[in-house]
């Protein structure tokens, strides 16, 4: 049991991280990003390339995932979403833009990095062993580590300076944070810039465990999808939660429902769905978003 | 108004029953007619996505209704003997109860999460294809047999498929009649009292209930229509491959039929037909472009969503003004 309790905070940090991304952008322009799972597919290849090929330590691999997927996100928010936005007439248009810049950068991905499953080394050898209670690879747990100290970071970001209360404004109310002088675009394109590179970072992290290949970011879309729909589109602790929750249900319906057959995943979306029949706007949401 | 209307219908049929077959036999591009057929089944799904959009939901989830109808005819005649003829409605009506049941609960959402509940379905969809026995999992159910004949009367409407010297040019013209049937359906629903009502919930739900419409209702018929649409197209596609697998309809498919409504324009009934048709038909013509088709291809729709951000039909309003 602790076993499970153990894996599934682990996978739940990876999970929150994306769905952070995810749900900043949502609150701040209203657009569900259908192309986060290849921003993060694309974060995993660029650490990969800094780590595998130029030889570069692994951190410095992070730090550029994270910076190319930043720029990635506001040249998509500036020269994209925000012209569309302001000349369509529904703001759901703003999807098939999305899902367009997915095809698109599934193709980037496809034409620079290829196909194959790319892996780097481990960063640490050995695997921590307690009594064969809790038994775990130092790596997942410098991983673990690393991923719930980037959410610290990011909400001591949105709760103490003054770029993440400008964004928090925003996504509260529009006008009127307009009215009090903040700058809508250019934290629109912040956020998204933000979002974008948690994103990166997941994927930079995650090279080194499981791996990436170009087929990864439909997945992990729908898994962020999910996580943003249990914990409350838009709001930052609950995608947080949202991602702790499906880490754990993960990690607990792998062990139980193993001598069921493959039916983990389909048990976790029947359960979305009546929990979402009794309570539309997930765990801490507003109603509506 | 309404002569030019005719006329219009008129010219449109006629290009779909004799032009078509003409060209292609003048051609001689004999692959055209799958092209199409598949062009008009899934602007048949496509439209009924455009129905939800009318209602003011954003439907990525027809993909889980196409793959339900699909396995609901297949079973039916692989298991029970059914006719293709008598399976085809009946998928569609499967697929309409199933949609009132699956939208009851989650008709009550709005917007986004209405349309991640959605995206989620067909993931659901594809597993419990996976997962039940009478579906035979991932082996999927193989060598369905071609539609036989359909009479009434004793009159022939249609002739075995397996008799004819192409059952291509058959499927063909079942899919455009299909299409067509559909679309006049989707026309007439517009064009009523439902339609009218339809409206009114696009617009501001709250109101609409408040001067006394049945929102709860409408939602979920206007739902159990559309996906009707999806278990059709669903349905008639397997007919035409003879094969169903869990990953015959998937997530790219159902997003495919939000892309095409939103491609040819959600104020207009013919949208998702144009929408379908310039999407399947790019996507094929950027074959002979190789490894750089998606990159192509992806880049156009960018483009396009740049330059048309309400649709290609659009372009109607800006002449009217």
């Amino acid at each position: 049991m602790e076993q499970i309790i153990v894996n599934g905070l682990y996978l739940g940090a990876q999970y929150a991280l994306i769905a952070l991304g995810l749900t900043l952008i949502f609150s701040l322009m209203n657009v569900l990003n259908f192309a986060h799972g290849q921003m993060y597919v694309l974060g995993g290849f660029v650490t990969y390339t800094a780590v595998a090929q130029f030889k570069l330590p692994f951190v410095i691999g992070l730090v550029l995932s994270a910076v190319v997927l930043a720029v990635v996100g506001g040249l998509v928010e500036k020269y994209l979403f925000r012209p569309v936005i302001k000349k369509s007439r529904r703001e759901e248009s703003t999807m098939l833009l999305a899902a367009g810049i997915a095809f698109f950068l599934d193709a980037v991905i496809l034409l620079v990095f290829g196909e194959k499953q790319r892996g780097i080394p481990k960063i640490i050898d050995g695997v921590f062993n307690w009594d064969f209670i809790i038994v775990m690879p130092y790596d997942r747990i410098v991983i673990g580590v690393i991923a719930i100290l980037i959410i610290a970071a990011f909400i001591l970001f949105m709760q103490y300076s003054r770029a993440g209360r400008a964004m928090r404004a925003l996504a509260q109310d529009k006008v009127a944070a307009t009215l009090m002088g903040v700058a809508v675009d250019r934290y629109s394109m912040l956020g998204f810039a933000l979002g974008a590179a948690l994103a990166g970072l997941v994927g930079g992290l995650l090279v080194t465990i499981t791996g990436i290949n170009l087929g990864m970011g439909g997945p992990a879309s729908i898994k962020a999808f999910m996580m943003i729909m249990i914990g409350g589109a838009g709001v930052i602790s609950g995608a947080i939660a949202g991602g702790f929750i499906l880490g754990m249900m993960e990690s607990v319906g792998l062990t139980v429902l193993s001598e069921y057959g493959d039916i983990t995943y389909l048990v976790i979306f029947a359960s979305l769905m009546v929990f979402l029949s009794l309570r539309p706007q997930g765990l801490m949401g507003k109603p509506w978003g | 108004m309404q002569k030019k209307n005719l006329v219009l219908i008129a010219l449109f049929m006629a290009l779909a029953y004799i032009g078509v077959p003409w060209i292609i036999g003048v051609s001689g591009r004999t692959d055209f007619y799958y092209t199409l057929t598949s062009v008009a089944l899934l602007s048949i799904a496509s439209g009924g996505v455009w129905l939800t959009f009318y209602i003011g939901r954003i439907n990525i989830g027809q993909g889980a209704y196409a793959l339900a109808g699909g396995y609901v005819s297949a079973v039916l005649m692989t298991q029970y003997g059914f006719s293709f003829w008598a399976s085809l409605p009946l998928a569609g009506l499967f697929c309409a109860g199933l949609a009132v049941l699956i939208g009851l609960p989650i008709l009550r959402l709005r917007g986004v999460y209405f349309a991640m509940v959605t995206l989620v379905l067909t993931e659901v969809m594809r597993l419990t294809a996976l997962a039940l026995s009478i579906t035979q999992g991932a082996k999927g159910i193989t060598s369905i047999p071609l539609p036989g004949e359909l009479s009434v009367f004793g009159v022939t409407l249609v002739p075995d498929f397996s008799t004819m010297e192409n059952p291509k040019v058959g499927f063909y013209w079942m899919a455009v009649t299909l299409m067509i049937i559909a679309f006049a359906v989707l026309w007439r629903i517009v064009n009523s009292r439902l339609g009218h009502l339809c409206r009114s919930l696009q617009q501001n739900e709250e109101l609409a209930s408040s001067i006394g419409v049945n929102t709860a209702y409408l939602r979920v018929i206007a739902y159990a229509i559309s996906s009707f649409f999806g278990g059709i197209a669903g349905a008639s596609f397997i007919a035409i491959s003879q094969s169903i697998y869990p990953s015959s309809f998937q997530v790219v498919d159902s997003v495919n039929f939000m892309l095409n409504c939103f491609l040819g324009g959600l104020g207009y009934v013919l949208g998702p037909m144009l929408g379908t048709l310039m999407l399947y038909f790019g996507w094929d013509l950027l074959f002979t472009t190789g490894k750089y088709q998606l990159l192509i291809y992806s880049s156009l729709l960018i483009a396009l969503m740049l330059a048309l951000p309400n649709g290609v039909l659009s372009l109607l309003d800006r002449k009217k003004a």
